[in-house]
């Protein structure tokens, strides 16, 4: 298979989560140097041949059976809900898997992609530094090599994280050009790739950039709605109202909406980092406020200015502190199929703390915008609504930002 | 060289090629030299690239700063950023480009990503580009397969456009940038981002030969080009060697005399 023979011409599927790229209606494709289009079709390939291969997805299987905890469960959180209009609210819970959110579910997917196509090497960017350890992980665990690109703001805002890439043995490499965050990583780990190709793979953590990648980081974290489509079937014998998750690049919320696509009864919802409000310039809303344009090897919702220059974005949470998202939902929003709206820094925050304190539950800060699109949601839709949140990620490595945040610090820690 | 510069009419021959073509009978090939728009500020990116003509550039390649540009390396991305901190508009390119070839008679290409095209408008741009006095655009991260608007708006304009060749190509896919080309194939010398380096890969030496079986009648290699020597390498086996990030890198240091001084240098290598 080569790119020409997959030439770029999409067929609409009669399903919409049947849609296999490269574009996803006048979304998507494959805008990319030369320089690595024989990597990317290579790539396709191989992802072609494992989708087809039952010892491929036995492997994967196994792996989360037995390291990242699948299935992840479900929590349903009445204290929570008393504070969204009184719906039903039921977390998906991959903050539990190993390293903490559902990251993992792609990395060990492209780690034993990689191992097939004999790559040594991993490189990945990273924003909250969630992937950066999901795939430190996976390279450890599969013997290899790992150069994780992290903005130099990222790792001062993610301390935490980047000491734990580096106990796992991965080097981590902070990036000061552009605005030195999510995207400059991108550029890094791109420029990486185009030197190091032959043995690299460049496990890229979400759902954008160039064809193959949304397609492919897609179908490893649809398990996360597969499950819960079920295990909200069998707790409350009918599908939920709506099915919710905060969006950056957006894998977290494809990885739960793609179940529910061909259930148009199921409102989909992604929530934006709308940063200071979309009414400023600083937030990262990019369905939101931006428009179509390309960027990292995809056509996408962009901010950007006129002249097409990306523009810096804002979120108070690293992960979602990026001026792009993955195609499918760009698609999914120009469709109506799924709707797209901001959370200001301030409603994420409080909604955080309400999760701690009446559930006991800490989350990162990038879902604690979905919980915040909850409280929001479940007032408008009312007490007879089930509401089904992506819990994506946990918040040990958002303690320190949080604390500071609300004055829980001791004057010694906090200095 | 004289052009129809009418919007519309289809000119015989690309000027880029003409460009070529005339320095490898003149001289052992072409010297084709980079320098981004706007860079340290638009009037003296004007000036440092009629030096660069004036000095023995054949084709000149003008970037257009950009602020995500992942095939440049540090010198550039350093010059580009300065270029966008300081103001650069889209705009500002067609201004440079008429101001140049109202000085020096020069086939000028736009190295630009894609993203600032497709929002001014692909159709308007190549108006505008043609109407400039422009000879067409290299373009690092558009491939002939996705891109077809280009290709409509350059036969319709006539300019010329450079899709890059890698070591990594296949014949296919050489075959598909080599048929799609005018001007010259860019011939991406090693795998890699922009930059100086001590020694070139022999790469680009199988790379241009496998062009040339393919059908290419014109490659020229860049990434990596920055000494005489080099350009006589090159020039030994190819159409023309591109150099940008040691031009840049003087241009930052000396200004336009001193960009002016590397051109002079690096045009001995085109000697025969």
């Amino acid at each position: 298979m080569t790119s020409l023979s997959e030439s770029f011409v999409g067929t609409p599927a009669t399903h919409l989560r049947d849609e296999e790229g490269p574009f996803f209606g006048e979304f998507g494709g494959r805008f990319m140097p030369e320089s690595l289009i024989a990597a990317l079709d290579e790539l396709s390939a191989a992802y072609a041949e494992a989708k087809l291969d039952p010892e491929f997805h036995r492997e994967l299987a196994e792996l989360h059976a037995t390291y990242t905890g699948r299935p992840s469960i479900i929590t349903e959180v009445p204290r929570f809900a008393q504070h969204a209009g009184g719906a039903r609210i039921l977390l998906k819970r991959e903050d539990l898997n190993h390293t903490g959110s559902h990251k993992i579910n792609n990395v060990l997917g492209q780690a034993l992609i990689a191992r097939r196509i004999g790559k040594t090497r991993l490189i990945a960017e990273t924003g909250a530094g969630q992937h950066g350890v999901a795939t430190a992980t996976a390279a450890a665990l599969f013997g290899m090599e790992c150069v994780v690109y992290m903005g130099e703001v990222d790792t001062e805002r993610q301390a935490l994280n980047v000491a734990r890439m580096r106990l796992l043995g991965a080097t981590v490499i902070p990036v000061t050009a552009g605005t030195r965050t999510l995207k400059d990583a991108l550029n890094e780990a791109f420029r990486d790739w185009v030197a190091n190709v032959e043995n690299t793979h460049y496990l890229l953590g979400t759902v954008a950039g160039p064809h193959p990648f949304p397609v492919m980081v897609r179908d490893f974290v649809k398990v996360i709605g597969e499950e819960a489509r079920q295990q909200v079937i069998d707790l409350t014998g009918a599908l939920p109202t709506a099915v919710i998750a905060c969006v950056g690049g957006g894998s977290n919320a494809i990885g739960i909406f793609h179940a529910f696509l061909d259930d148009p009864e199921v409102q989909l919802i992604g929530y934006e980092a709308g940063g200071d409000g979309v009414d400023t310039p600083r937030h990262a809303s990019s369905i939101t406020m931006g428009r179509p344009g390309v960027l990292h090897g995809t056509r996408t919702m962009l901010l950007q200015d006129e002249d097409g220059q990306t523009v810096d974005s804002h979120s108070i949470s690293a992960g979602l502190d990026y001026p792009g998202v993955g195609p499918e939902h760009a698609w999914l929003s120009s469709i109506g199929r799924a709707d797209y709206r901001p959370i200001t820094d301030r409603a994420a925050m409080a909604a955080f703390r309400l999760l701690c304190t009446t559930e006991g539950i800490i989350p990162a800060i990038e879902t604690a915008h979905a919980l915040a699109g909850a409280l929001e949601l479940g007032r408008e839709l009312g007490p007879d609504a089930t509401i089904l949140i992506n819990l994506s990620g946990r918040g040990d490595k958002d303690v320190e930002t949080a604390g500071r945040y609300f004055g829980v610090l001791d004057a010694e820690a906090a200095k | 060289m004289s052009l129809d510069r009418t919007v519309g009419a289809r000119t015989a021959a690309s000027p880029t090629g003409t460009a070529i073509a005339a320095a490898r009978e003149q001289r052992a090939g072409a010297f084709i030299g980079y320098l981004p728009v706007g860079f340290p500020n638009l009037a003296e990116s004007i000036d440092a690239a009629v030096a660069l003509v004036e000095n023995g550039v054949d084709v000149l390649e003008l970037g257009v700063p950009y602020s995500d540009p992942v095939m440049d390396g540090p010198v550039i991305q350093k010059a580009t950023q300065t270029a966008l901190e300081a103001g650069f508009r889209l705009r500002d390119v067609f201004t440079a480009v008429e101001g140049i070839r109202s000085r020096v008679d020069v086939p000028i290409l736009l190295m630009t990503y894609w993203n600032p095209v497709v929002q001014y408008g692909v159709e308007r741009f190549a108006t505008d580009l043609l109407s400039a006095g422009g000879a067409g655009l290299i373009t690092p991260d558009l491939t002939v397969d996705s891109g077809a608007e280009w290709l409509t708006e350059s036969e319709r304009t006539g300019l010329d456009r450079v899709f890059l060749a890698a070591p990594t190509s296949t014949e296919e896919r050489l075959r598909l940038a080599v048929e799609n080309s005018r001007g010259f194939v860019y011939t991406v010398s090693t795998m890699g981002i922009t930059g100086a380096r001590a020694d070139l890969d022999a790469a680009a030496r199988t790379l241009v030969a496998r062009l040339r079986e393919v059908g290419a009648d014109s490659s020229c290699v860049g990434i990596g080009v920055s000494t005489p020597e080099q350009i006589a390498e090159i020039l030994g086996y190819a159409d023309g060697a591109i150099v940008g990030s040691e031009l840049v890198r003087a241009l930052a240091q000396d200004g336009v005399q001193g960009v002016a001084r590397v051109a002079a240098h690096l045009a001995t290598g085109t000697v025969r």
